[in-house]
């Protein structure tokens, strides 16, 4: 890794460009409250994110340890828990995805690296309407707050799955969790899909509205276009879920019946009748998918951002990764009946979802080899940025390659409640966001923190991490394909299935080493926070507008000044030029002939 | 009515003249903002505002679409009758209250005025920056509480729509009585509670008036809110119009 300083041109801000700069009309503050914990700066409320989301990663992650715990051994009893009775089980199923659903992989690389990078990397001062700003996050901090909560109050945390279906999740009598607990679940993610809302409103505005002189559209990162669409598909996607929540709440508090057809619960009749549980997972399913594109995007645009800066060439085919964007943004709305086959749906339907499914493959493929295509003969640096880049694309093709089958109704209706289910969406959507968050805090931690990160510990954090995942969800394929059923707590006596425990114990074994393997990255961050190897202003020489500024950024990002852009993000190796990079503030390279 | 635009630039007209071609409100920070305020210039806030509030009405949009969605596909649903054990429709649609009738009138005109009044206060913005040119004599100003009135309309509307509330429980229809009555108070009640936030909003604005605020900062808020507002007001025609002919 060779080390250097930020160049490129800044100019004094002058009366044309003041309207930009003085966007950020908030002074730095002063005093702790306004500084770190009620502040308006973007960049600490970035920093908030990201650390609510480390909490909500760990939170979760114990839930998955003790599922795995009981899952081979059920008659042991779990620290807090005790005897785990199938409805404590289903808790800990549901909590887990929900908490990591919601709070890791849509909070993280969005609401944590967007909100610190989306405007510095186009040269704005600060985002759009930072008092809105704020208030997402801390409405996302009372979301999780009251997510927690439910495991509290009495009956415990709900038992309905992340995707809550009805009529479990709309009757208040079908389980224990299913009365206050499930009711703290709905209003969590309603409060989240404010939150939500509010920070996508930031960031497609900001976008549009601040970028710096010379940044154009084409001339964003993409970094920059991944956030930006993930800030729109946010937008249409959160507005529905809450919809199908308020009903939901309706149904269970006020009688209604929009889920509840005539059905008994323990033998009584429940009062509701006429109402369809289908309308639940269509609207469910209308926020699911793009859902899963809103926790994925900001890892692809990163894992393009990466590739390009550690092979020191330029990212293969910028324009069709951004239409690849656009495309897998707008496909991601087209393809929620896929996961509705087993829902009984006409085959004509279930047809055309799964063709538009399929679809997705194309722009998901563009990336895919555009990747290839970008380190492909490149000069590449293995630092540990870079290996969890190459990690995300690693998973995103495994995961991806299961998708097809899935796709297809025959197929989905035999492998859809098994474990080849969790096995695919834990590798494409969960593990490789996850990595594109690892590789995020890598790469940008020197900014952040005016720090290196350990080199050593990411490496073995790295490996740890990446021959653990496989472990763990590569054998699920195998077990889903055998037939073992997802979501059943005990599975150690069931005939047919005791050739399988063996490999359950092994995904088990693997957990705790995995899990083990991300306090190396716990204790790397927390110390090189204090300990860390001083960074200079731009270490791993990369382009793009952060790595202009100070280390960490000043308060209005660029100190009084504000950047002019002539050049693209990815301008490397460049012939001609000093050296193997060209600033997006540099002036502007002749284009090759 | 002015048309609606979020490319407002210092080029464009209707933002940095005026309607009437008039000097428009003292950039970099507009009347009532010392230049060195920080803020940007007027017509960069009025333009990212409404920007802003166009991306803002976007999930407003998408929450009133899927409850659309859900009415019509819940009003399609049979229901099985436990005691012959067959399919029977259980939806029976609600005479709706004349009452929303008045209440639509009431809202469609305070849209009006809200109209009026956004154009009032930015002509009292172009006006402050004129008087404040030697030679020119202070300008006589239309005084008609434009705001104000709206403000009071706005009350008179979620009034009135409390009191069709009232009235459809006082015939028998209350949240579960049947699939369309629950549609009835879920679309009004959500309709109400956005338009309560113009409602504050304009609060916000008056009482930034009686504080001495900045003139620009309260030319913005009441821009945004009047686009808000008649956004809301169309809004509920449409709902109104999905209650009364699609049921």
């Amino acid at each position: 890794m060779a080390g250097g300083t930020g160049g490129g041109e800044t100019i004094t801000m002058s009366t044309h460009e003041s309207a930009v700069q003085a966007a950020h009309a908030h002074g730095a503050p002063q005093g702790f409250i306004r500084k770190w914990v009620f502040s308006l700066d973007h960049k600490v409320i970035g920093l908030q994110y990201y650390f609510l989301a480390l909490v909500a990663v760990f939170v979760g992650m114990f839930l998955s340890l003790l599922m795995r715990i009981h899952l081979i051994w059920p008659t042991v009893a779990l620290p807090l828990l005790g005897d785990i009775k199938p409805e404590t089980y289903l808790t800990l199923v549901t909590m887990h995805g929900t908490i990591m659903v919601f709070f890791v992989l849509t909070t993280a690389p969005q609401g944590g690296f967007g909100n610190y990078f989306l405007p510095i990397q186009i040269g704005a001062p600060d985002m759009a309407f930072p008092v809105l700003n704020m208030l997402s996050f801390w409405t996302t901090l009372v979301g999780f707050i009251v997510m927690i909560a439910a495991f509290f109050v009495a009956g415990g945390a709900p038992l309905h799955g992340w995707t809550g279906y009805a009529p479990l999740s709309a009757v208040q009598s079908t389980g224990p969790g299913e009365g206050l607990g499930a009711d703290l679940w709905i209003i969590s993610i309603a409060i989240f899909c404010i939150g939500a809302l509010m920070g996508a409103l930031n960031f497609i505005t900001t976008t549009l509205d601040m970028r710096a002189k010379g940044m154009t559209m084409m001339r964003m990162p993409l970094t920059v276009w991944a956030w930006f669409v993930t800030a729109i598909l946010g937008l249409l996607a959160f507005g529905v879920l809450l919809s199908a929540g308020i009903l939901l709440l309706m149904d269970r508090n006020l009688g209604t019946s929009f889920y509840v057809p005539l059905i008994t619960v323990n033998g009584q009749l429940t009062g509701h009748k006429g109402g369809s549980p289908l309308l639940w997972q269509h609207l469910f399913w209308f926020f699911g998918h793009p859902e899963v594109y809103i926790a994925i995007l900001p890892a692809m645009g990163l894992a393009s951002q990466l590739l390009s800066v550690f092979s020191r060439k330029p990212i293969f085919g910028y324009k069709a990764m951004v239409y690849a964007i656009l495309g897998i943004g707008f496909l991601g709305f087209m393809v929620w009946g896929h996961h509705m086959f087993m829902s009984g749906m006409s085959p004509y339907t279930a047809f055309a979802f799964s063709i538009m499914t399929m679809g997705i493959g194309v722009p998901s493929a563009i990336k895919t080899f555009n990747w290839l295509g970008t380190i492909w003969g490149g000069r590449i640096r293995f630092d540990s940025p870079m290996l969890f880049a190459i990690g995300f694309v690693s998973l995103f093709v495994s995961g991806g390659i299961s998708g097809p089958f899935l796709a297809q109704p025959v197929l989905d209706i035999q492998l859809h409640d098994t474990y080849f289910v969790p096995g695919h969406f834990h590798l494409i959507m969960g593990v490789a966001s996850i990595f594109g968050i690892f590789a995020a805090t890598y790469y940008w931690f020197p900014k952040m923190f005016g720090r290196m990160m350990n080199e050593s510990l990411a490496r073995w954090h790295f490996w740890f991490s990446f021959i653990g995942t496989y472990a763990i969800f590569m054998p699920m394929h195998y077990l889903g394909m055998a037939g073992m059923p997802r979501r059943y707590s005990q599975m150690t006596e069931v005939g047919y299935l005791l050739d399988l425990i063996p490999l359950q114990k092994f995904i088990t074994y693997a957990a705790f080493i995995t899990i083990a393997g991300q306090l190396i990255f716990l204790v790397n961050l927390f110390w090189s926070m204090f300990k860390g190897k001083k960074a200079v202003d731009n270490p791993w020489e990369a382009t793009t507008l952060e790595w202009t500024t100070a280390t960490p950024p000043p308060h209005d990002n660029f100190g009084g000044h504000t950047p002019v852009v002539h050049n693209g993000p990815y301008e490397y190796g460049v012939p001609g030029a000093p050296r193997d990079y060209v600033m997006q503030t540099d002036p502007e390279i002749e284009p090759a002939h | 009515m002015a048309s609606f635009s979020t490319t407002a630039t210092v080029t464009d007209p209707r933002v940095a003249l005026g309607d009437d071609g008039i000097l428009p409100p003292a950039l970099a920070g507009g009347s009532g903002d010392r230049p060195d305020s920080g803020l940007p210039d007027y017509a960069t806030r009025l333009r990212r505002a409404r920007l802003g509030l166009l991306v803002a009405l976007t999930p407003v949009l998408m929450l009133f679409v899927s409850f659309t969605s859900a009415y019509v596909v819940r009003q399609g649903l049979p229901s099985l009758d436990p005691r012959t054990a067959t399919l029977v429709r259980d939806w029976i649609p609600v005479t709706l209250p004349k009452l929303l009738l008045i209440n639509t009138g009431v809202l469609v005109l305070s849209s009006v005025f809200m109209e009026l009044a956004r154009r009032q206060i930015r002509g009292e913005a172009v006006f402050a920056s004129a008087d404040s040119i030697p030679g020119v004599p202070p300008a006589s100003e239309s005084r008609i509480p434009w705001l104000p009135m709206t403000l009071v309309l706005g009350i008179i509307f979620l009034f009135g729509q409390w009191m069709a509330w009232r009235q459809l429980a006082a015939s028998g229809f209350y949240v579960a009585t049947t699939p369309s009555s629950s549609f009835v108070y879920l679309l009004t009640g959500t309709h109400a509670v956005h338009l309560l936030g113009g409602v504050l909003a304009l609060l916000g604005a008056g009482v930034a008036s009686l504080l001495g605020l900045s003139l620009t900062r309260r030319s913005i808020v009441v821009d945004v809110t009047a686009w808000y507002w008649h956004f809301m007001a169309g809004l509920w025609v449409y709902i109104l119009c999905l209650l009364e002919f699609a049921s």
